[in-house]
């Protein structure tokens, strides 16, 4: 996973000749089996001595949301469960929870 | 300055996934990736089910595990085409992985196709891989709590075979309740009671394969 992440990173920055990667913010669902600290602790490992050295990763926890097509709600939900929290129903689709996203990254100028 | 990207951190895996189910679609190959955990009986299950589809269905598996050539030597012994994936320390099969060993097999020559996926409950659920369905194995020797314990495997998969049930008077497995998590988990699964060594349940999970796949012919 945070090769994955290290090899996008490294792809949109490679325009920018000698421009280091200073921050990445990430958007991890709750239902992925991504730990943020996990990732910030693999990521730290491998990018030591290339352009995203020491670079923070912004982690936004996504919560698990289902959308209930019976009530037309859609509810953030704590359990995994894809029952609607009001009606008790299984018409429902995850909303979001999943998501493994890059939304942006900030570069500056090598020295 | 800022980039802004909005990318999925596993887009090019999802990419060669989608390559790879293209190009077994196209060769009338039905896919399936079998997960669980180590020791649910995934392999066991493969051989039993390569014994009852023999003239029926042409099977071929892609066996996923760190080490060994163990699991395709097993199935191999069947005469039916194995081709092992070792990944070296990867917990999971991923879609370059398994588009390495589609090139090591005649899909021209194969009706199912299934991927035996590294023995693990967590990693294999975010890695598609190009499959048709997600099939579980979950035996009742490792606990009922698995679906609580393991929610996103059990979301994504179609099909969860209950194995070794024949072992259900010696453990404290309560069936129920191993259920009703699970379906609060997926309202959708299917679940399948079986046992790989009485042979109980395993009809329903061969009349499972055949409805999905079909035979290319001789």
């Amino acid at each position: 996973m945070a090769q994955s992440l290290l090899e996008i990173v490294e792809q949109e920055a490679r325009p920018y000749a000698g421009a280091r990667v200073t921050r990445v913010q990430l958007r991890i669902g709750k239902l992925s089996t991504v730990v943020p600290d996990a990732l910030r602790f693999a990521f730290d490992a491998i990018t030591r001595r290339g352009i995203a050295e020491g670079a923070v990763l912004e982690i936004e926890e996504v919560p698990l949301s289902i959308r209930c097509r019976q009530c037309e709600e859609v509810f953030i939900v704590e359990d995994p469960f894809m029952i609607c929290p009001r009606c008790e129903g299984i018409d429902v689709e995850m909303v979001s929870g999943r998501e493994l996203e890059i939304r942006s990254m900030e570069i500056c100028d090598g020295d | 300055m800022e980039i802004k990207l909005v990318k999925e951190i596993l887009e090019a895996n999802a990419a060669i996934a989608a390559q790879n189910g293209a190009l077994c679609a196209e060769q009338g190959v039905y896919v399936i990736n079998l997960m669980g955990g180590a020791g649910a009986g995934k392999t066991t299950l493969l051989e039993r089910t390569i014994e009852r589809l023999k003239g029926r269905r042409r099977m071929a598996v892609i066996e996923g595990d760190i080490a060994t050539s163990r699991d395709a030597e097993r199935i191999a012994a069947h005469h039916i085409p194995a081709v092992q994936i070792n990944t070296g320390g990867e917990c999971h099969l991923d879609g370059n992985m398994v588009r390495a060993g589609l090139g090591q097999l005649d899909l021209s020559d194969i009706d199912l196709l299934v991927v035996e996926n590294v023995g693990n409950l967590v990693c294999p659920a975010e890695f598609n891989i190009g499959e048709d369905a997600k099939v579980m194995v979950c035996s009742v020797a490792e606990g009922d709590d698995k679906p609580l314990k393991y929610p996103l495997m059990f979301q994504v998969s179609s099909l969860l075979l209950l194995n070794k049930i024949d072992l259900l008077p010696y453990v404290a497995f309560d069936v129920e309740r191993f259920c009703a998590d699970a379906l609060k988990v997926n309202p959708h699964l299917e679940i399948m009671p079986i046992s790989c060594t009485t042979g109980e349940g395993l009809d329903s999970w061969l009349r499972w394969l055949e409805e999905r796949s079909c035979t290319k012919g001789a």
